[in-house]
């Protein structure tokens, strides 16, 4: 299977700070299929469109999926009304995830914000050989630190305002590190600035950097050419598509 | 099972439900969904004659029961659609419209030209795309390009040829007329309609391109309005196209007059709309008993 749509149930929901959601869906199928990176399209009741949610934890032994998301607008608004024991219409797993590297020695987990979540599928296959660095505006925004922890992965905590962790960008620790360590890969997922400056330092210090993006989409499967995004291949100038080529792309491609 | 073949400017449909132009690609997605077989055709991504980036993103916005889109055309070109995509979806038994949009009169003519040494079943002229600044909707919103266009693409092929209107008009019987009497075999309507939303935090419009196509349930009563219009306007086929949905849905829209339907936005709401749509239709008429879809075409009774 690639990709199939259907209802799951939800069989867990916990509020994890302000406004943001962990939900596990039990999906069997979905989650036998899932790889780090990927995202799930899920219906909002009564809505046109999906709402694409990256992958937090993949448990192929019960058949889990666990997203974390944050409640923006409306269609997160009735995602997050959804209680355990009710059904999510989910399209999934979908597109095209990280780049795992079963040699690498020592790999560089960001996430920003609400970009943290993917990042735990990392943190749980690269153990003691990642370090994360996850970035938040303030100590109320903080999430999954313990789950970061468990997973062996070392882990550097920083805040726009110092109330948790260092008063840092994630840019700080991450240059500090590539200055001291052989760094193998960095993977990141957070706000477009974040990913940009990401990129041009993994890119001038010749490091393997992936980075997932975020755009609008459709059909969230390669079909209608909505969530177009600016690569560079082979020198030229492509559209490529979030859903489908991403939400993972390499540091070198994208043109922000 | 009821019969639910029908036959659209002489060319035979298993069932009336065709995925729209625009949001099922060349089909390849959708298949590792269900097999492209049980869909009565499908209508390929619009196609220029060279490759097209379309517009910047985001393209699409949310809209109450609905959606707005300014894709602007994206698309690999007439030579890669031919030779890359076109022989793989012929062989999924089920009727082939290609779609085509240029810029100007010479280019329709050199894409329709092209397509008529192909096997491709059918062509779907669109003079109604919002999302392009040059041609596009341009040719759809009068009469006299309206005809030459269909006049000079009518020359071009002798493959069943389709125009697709634009709801963006005054009075779309007038096109539909004017392309009928150039030669068109049916129309299909309706294109998006022009619209726009304005994300009010930061005082920009949510689409790159400022204004989109609007499609969707939201649109389905003026789609249905004019289907009704226009099959009382013209004698050749009409496909309803706008806000089909369901099987329900449908059936309102071929009484309205359509020989054919066309499902846009709701495939992004539910990726198998169409063959669900086909399975409602299949129950509606026998729960009425009624044995042939095509008893219904046009059989809404007007006060
Ligand atoms: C691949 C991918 C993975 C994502 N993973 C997560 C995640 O794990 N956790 C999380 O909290 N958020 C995630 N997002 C962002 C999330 O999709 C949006 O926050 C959400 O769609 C907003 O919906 P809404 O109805 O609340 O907001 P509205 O602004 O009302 O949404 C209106 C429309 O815009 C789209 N939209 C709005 N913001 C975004 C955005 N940032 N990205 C893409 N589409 C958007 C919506 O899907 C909808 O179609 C992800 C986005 C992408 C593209
Ligand atoms: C994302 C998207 C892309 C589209 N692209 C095209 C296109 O290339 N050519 C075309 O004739 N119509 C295009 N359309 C219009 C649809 O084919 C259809 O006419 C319209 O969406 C109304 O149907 P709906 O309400 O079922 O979506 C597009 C629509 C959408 C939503
Ligand atoms: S959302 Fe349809 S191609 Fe990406």
């Amino acid at each position: 299977m690639e990709y199939t749509k259907s209802l799951y149930p939800i069989v867990k929901k916990e509020v994890l700070g302000k406004n943001i959601i962990s939900m596990n869906i039990l999906c069997p199928d979905i989650a036998d299929a899932a790889e780090p990176g990927q995202f799930l399209h899920i219906l909002p009741d009564g809505m046109t469109l999906r709402r694409p949610i990256s992958i937090c934890d993949i448990n192929k032994e019960n058949g889990n999926l666990r997203i974390v998301f944050e409640v923006k607008h409306e269609g997160t608004e009735r995602i997050a009304a959804k209680n355990v024991g009710e059904n999510l219409d989910v399209l999934g797993p979908l597109g095209h995830g990280f780049t795992l590297m079963p040699n690498a020695e020592n790999v560089i987990l960001i996430g920003g914000g609400i970009g943290n979540p993917p990042m735990l599928t990392l943190a749980k296959y690269y153990g003691n050989k990642a370090t994360v660095i996850s970035g938040f505006r303030s100590a109320e925004c903080v999430i999954l630190q313990d789950e970061f922890n468990r997973s062996g992965a070392k882990s550097v905590l920083c805040t726009d305002n110092g109330t948790a962790g260092r008063k840092a960008l994630v840019t700080e620790p991450l240059k500090e590190l590539i200055a001291n360590e052989n760094v193998d890969a960095i993977y990141a997922c957070g706000p477009t600035p974040m990913l940009k400056f990401i990129s041009a330092i993994a890119n001038n210090a010749y490091i393997f950097c992936e980075v997932s993006l975020e755009e609008r989409m459709g059909c969230g499967i390669g079909a209608c050419l909505v969530c177009a995004c600016k690569l560079k291949k082979e020198g030229k100038d492509v559209m490529g598509h979030v859903c489908k080529d991403g939400p993972v792309f390499s540091s070198k491609e994208v043109q922000w | 099972m009821a019969n639910l073949s029908v036959n659209v400017a002489g060319v035979d449909f298993k069932n009336p439900v065709i995925p729209a132009s625009g949001v099922f690609g060349y089909g390849r997605e959708y298949e590792k969904l269900f097999p492209l077989s049980k869909l009565g055709g499908i209508a390929t991504k619009g196609t220029t004659i060279t490759e097209r980036m379309g517009n910047p993103s985001p393209r699409i916005a949310e809209c109450p029961s609905g959606m707005i889109n300014s894709v602007g055309l994206q698309n690999p070109g007439i030579d890669a659609f031919i030779n890359r995509e076109l022989p793989n979806l012929l062989t999924k038994d089920t009727v082939i419209i290609s779609n085509i949009a240029g810029s100007t009169i010479d280019e329709c003519v050199s894409i329709a030209e092209m397509l008529d040494d192909t096997d491709v079943h059918m062509i779907e002229l669109n003079i109604s795309c919002p999302n392009v600044k040059k041609g596009g909707a341009a040719f759809g919103v009068h009469c006299e390009s309206a005809e030459a266009i269909t006049k000079a693409v009518r020359k071009a092929t002798k493959k069943p040829l389709i125009v697709k209107l634009s709801p963006n008009v005054t009075d779309i019987t007038e096109i539909a007329r004017a392309v009928e009497s150039a030669g068109a075999n049916s129309v299909s309507l309706i294109n998006t309609l022009l619209g726009m939303r304005i994300d009010i935090n930061t005082g920009r419009p949510i689409l790159k391109n400022n204004v989109g196509g609007m499609s969707g349930p939201a649109v389905f009563p003026i789609a249905v309005r004019m289907v009704w219009q226009v099959a009382n306007a013209v004698s050749i086929p009409v496909i309803g196209i706008g806000g089909i949905d369901s099987g329900k849905a449908a059936i309102e829209m071929m009484m309205a007059g359509a020989k054919a339907v066309q499902v846009g936005a709701a495939i992004f709401t539910d990726p198998y709309a169409p063959v669900r749509i086909i399975d409602e239709m299949n129950d509606w008429l026998e729960e009425k008993g009624i044995s042939d879809i095509n008893e219904i075409i046009g059989s809404v009774n007007p006060w």
